[in-house]
């Protein structure tokens, strides 16, 4: 079996072993072949978030993708690579402390129902692998966007009976935050661990017009034509 | 200057840094991937602490199971101090916001685990590590603790004070990403840089980054290790790649079966008890399965979707009808850097935390679900001693001279040849540790696993780094990374053979029983070598 891997240049591996996953595949490039490949991995079993990577243009954890004849393995988009399939992930990191995505106070006895839980139960599964980052569309652009786990993370919290400040949470996410995103969905389909950025987004939005936030594309198109708010025509 | 650093963004790293700022002290934590994606990620059954009486649990009772555990070699006062502050350590998790499962009654949901005499684990589905220690992290960020990414530990810098006592003052790293040394002055350095199970390479259920790297280096330093024979063996790691099935599997009622489909030990005694039955039925030929299909799809829907994953992912099987084939892997190192009441090592100003550390909580064998508490307890006492210490610091640090004998000392690793793989003497080390060293030990094996460490530690400036680009080697990251884990294999091995007995996790064919008048007593290994037991 062969599979390319993009570093300065595509450079092409043969594999022996066949039914791998890709992290498999890896170890074995650089423990026999090839000790330059440089890769990030951790726990081996899809819980550290290190192995993020995009096989054949669609982003995976090398711990739990299973090679197969031909594949195109390249680092994330969306990232400084430092070298082949290993990129800086601290600007996508940053974007938790810019969103502010934490409770913002430590509280004494706030009963939380097994309903409370689950609110935010998928929410809190994010790995931080950054797969969402790489494949926003947005985020390529608008390279302020806060972009999917930091909002997701935000969303953890604000649906969060422990949460005393929820306004606050959606106050500093009204700019480059949850009116940028397209809702696409590119996030949701590779997440590897079914969480849909998107669909916290839309609750984040539907939060914020509970505070008064209306959306700003909404309200320079057709909407807010008139001082007293009445359409124009 | 004030200034506290905190090596390893583990679960650890992470409280001591939030209680050394708490405590006033200018933290910096440095690690050598990014937070969130330590070993802490991993933990899945839960966090041990006695909630309410009712159901007939008890600190007390917490108390006896962890010392029952222990075999005779934890220090009452430290078992006594960590379940007593469990209830409040889960009311702080509480009130930062992990969200922890809940009962119908909107209570923490507990479970039962191994050797434990009431469900006592609390849990998170089968994340609790995982959503613990992002939570943890998000505090950080709150907190403004500055972050350093990506920076691979070299050396614990020490200097001599004016009785010759040696005291920390700062921290020289590898900066992965530009290839540079970096040399950090601190008043006082907390290391929460993990376990030593990687020893055992592919037949370990941890992280690949779980080298060891602060317990040799600590040593290298001149602090003192203790009960470094103390290897912990999960019993349910998938048999193909030594990944972790949680005990909460077996909590919640799962079988072990042989190949002949027969149940053949108590699957609720603790963990060195059930992976040496295991063992024993792996050494009469059998193959042993992990059996939760009667558990019902939707329960382990609910309570333990990872295991459900992972199981599928690396075993190809749906443990909902099908039996989960099992092996006991290296799991948890019980000994480390020895530190004292305050969580100090031998060197004044350097700290220790978390499983890198011997808090004397473990003994010969840990208690599920009091790993996580650990680290919360001492993780908060390690921050505060820390802070204090740095706070009355007042000695004069001149590092100016540090950073090139560090790049001299890797520009020479870097001339070493290649011409034997480090990577294939790695996988044989692992291979001779489960083999000859894994459950069941015994001397002659012992002294020649012993005799290879110590060629394999001359032959090392043959086994140097292919790759020598300066830009995110990790080649020659994984080089020193080998070089702890060798160094501290023979430690190891030390220990294990002067211990002519049995006791938790250290099981000798030839010594079977335990010999309490000799050593019920802590192993210390001083930094020359110097092996002796104190209580």
């Amino acid at each position: 079996m062969k599979i390319d891997i993009e570093r300065e240049r595509v450079v092409c591996y043969e594999l022996k072993t066949k039914n791998q996953t890709l992290l498999e595949a890896l170890n074995d490039i650089k423990t026999t072949q090839d000790a330059s490949l440089a890769y990030s991995s951790g726990c081996r079993s899809g819980v550290c978030g290190s192995c993020a990577v995009r096989v054949n243009g669609r982003e995976v954890l090398a711990c739990s993708y299973h090679i197969q004849d031909g594949d195109l393995v390249e680092p994330l988009n969306n990232a400084p690579v430092i070298r082949d399939l290993v990129v800086d992930m601290d600007r996508a990191y940053s974007f938790n402390a810019k969103a502010k995505a934490w409770q913002s106070g430590i509280v004494d006895d706030v009963l939380l129902s097994h309903e409370d839980e689950k609110l935010n139960e998928v929410q809190s599964d994010c790995i931080l692998c950054g797969s969402c980052y790489s494949a926003c569309p947005v985020y390529a652009q608008n390279s302020e966007f806060l972009g999917p786990f930091s909002l997701t993370r935000v969303w953890r919290y604000v649906s969060d009976k422990r949460e005393q400040n929820k306004k606050e949470k959606i106050d500093n996410i009204q700019t480059n935050g949850v009116w940028d995103c397209t809702l696409c969905n590119a996030c949701t389909l590779v997440c590897p661990q079914g969480i849909s950025s998107k669909a916290d987004i839309e609750k984040l939005r539907a939060r914020s017009a509970m505070f008064g936030y209306i959306d700003p594309n909404f309200a320079s198109f057709g909407f807010g034509g008139g001082f007293d708010g009445s359409p124009t025509f | 200057m004030n200034r506290v650093i905190v090596i390893g963004a583990g679960g650890a790293g992470l409280v001591a840094a939030l209680s050394a700022h708490e405590n006033g002290a200018k933290v910096t934590v440095i690690t050598k991937e990014y937070p969130t994606r330590s070993q802490t990620s991993m933990a899945q059954g839960g966090i041990n602490a006695v909630l309410s009486d009712e159901g007939g649990d008890s600190v007390e009772a917490h108390i006896q199971n962890t010392l029952k555990s222990a075999n005779g070699l934890a220090d009452e006062k430290a078992v006594n101090f960590m379940c007593k502050e469990a209830p409040n350590v889960l009311k702080w998790l509480d009130g930062i916001g992990v969200p922890f499962s809940r009962t119908k009654e909107s209570q923490i949901a507990q479970r039962k685990l191994g050797g434990a005499a009431a469900p006592r684990a609390c849990y998170a589905q089968d994340y609790t590590g995982l959503k613990i220690l992002h939570t943890l992290y998000d505090r950080c960020l709150e907190a403004g603790i500055e972050i350093l990414n990506e920076r691979y530990l070299l050396e614990f810098i020490t200097s001599q004070d004016n009785n010759d006592k040696s005291y920390v003052c700062g921290v020289s790293v590898l900066n992965k990403r530009s290839g540079e040394v970096e040399v950090y002055e601190a008043s006082s350095v907390i290391a929460a840089t993990g376990g030593y199970s990687r020893v055992y390479h592919n037949y370990s259920t941890n992280s690949v980054s779980t080298t060891g790297d602060g317990v040799a280096l600590a040593y290298r330093a001149g602090a003192r290790l203790s009960d470094m024979e103390f290897i912990q063996f999960h019993p349910t790691a998938l048999k193909n790649s030594s990944i972790l099935i949680s005990e909460s599997a077996r909590g919640a009622g799962g079988y072990l079966l042989n190949s002949k489909g027969e149940r053949f030990v108590n699957e609720l005694l603790p963990r060195d008890e059930v992976a040496r039955a295991i063992d024993d039925e792996i050494a009469k030929g059998y193959d042993v399965f992990l059996d939760i299909r009667h558990l019902g799809t939707e329960f382990i829907e609910n309570e333990l979707p990872q295991e459900a994953k992972l199981a599928k992912l690396y075993e190809n099987i749906d443990p909902s009808v099908e039996l989960i084939p099992i092996k006991p892997a290296a799991h948890y190192t019980m000994g480390g850097i020895e530190v004292d009441e305050e969580s100090s090592s031998s060197i004044s100003g350097l700290f220790a935390v978390g499983e890198c550390a011997n808090h004397r909580v473990h003994g010969a064998n840990r208690l599920g679900g009091n790993s996580l508490l650990e680290l919360v307890v001492f993780g908060k006492q390690a921050g505060k001693s820390a802070a204090r210490y740095a706070d009355s610091f007042d000695k004069k640090v001149d590092l100016s001279e540090q950073k090139k004998s560090f790049e001299d000392k890797i520009a020479k690793i870097k001339e070493f040849s290649s011409e034997i793989n480090f990577y294939e003497k790695q996988r044989e080390l692992g291979e001779l540790f489960y083999k000859n060293f894994g459950i069941k030990r015994e001397k002659t094996a012992m002294g020649t696993l012993l005799n290879e460490v110590k060629e394999m530690k001359t032959a090392l400036s043959k086994m140097g780094v292919s790759d020598k680009t300066k830009e995110y080697n990790t080649n020659l990251i994984e080089f020193l990374e080998f070089k702890n884990v060798l160094e501290l294999s023979e430690l190891i091995l030390i220990s294990a053979i002067s211990r002519e007995e049995s006791r938790g996790a250290h099981f000798r064919v030839d010594f079977p029983s335990l010999d309490n008048e000799k050593f019920q007593a802590h192993t210390i290994i001083d930094r020359d070598g110097a092996l002796s037991y104190e209580d």
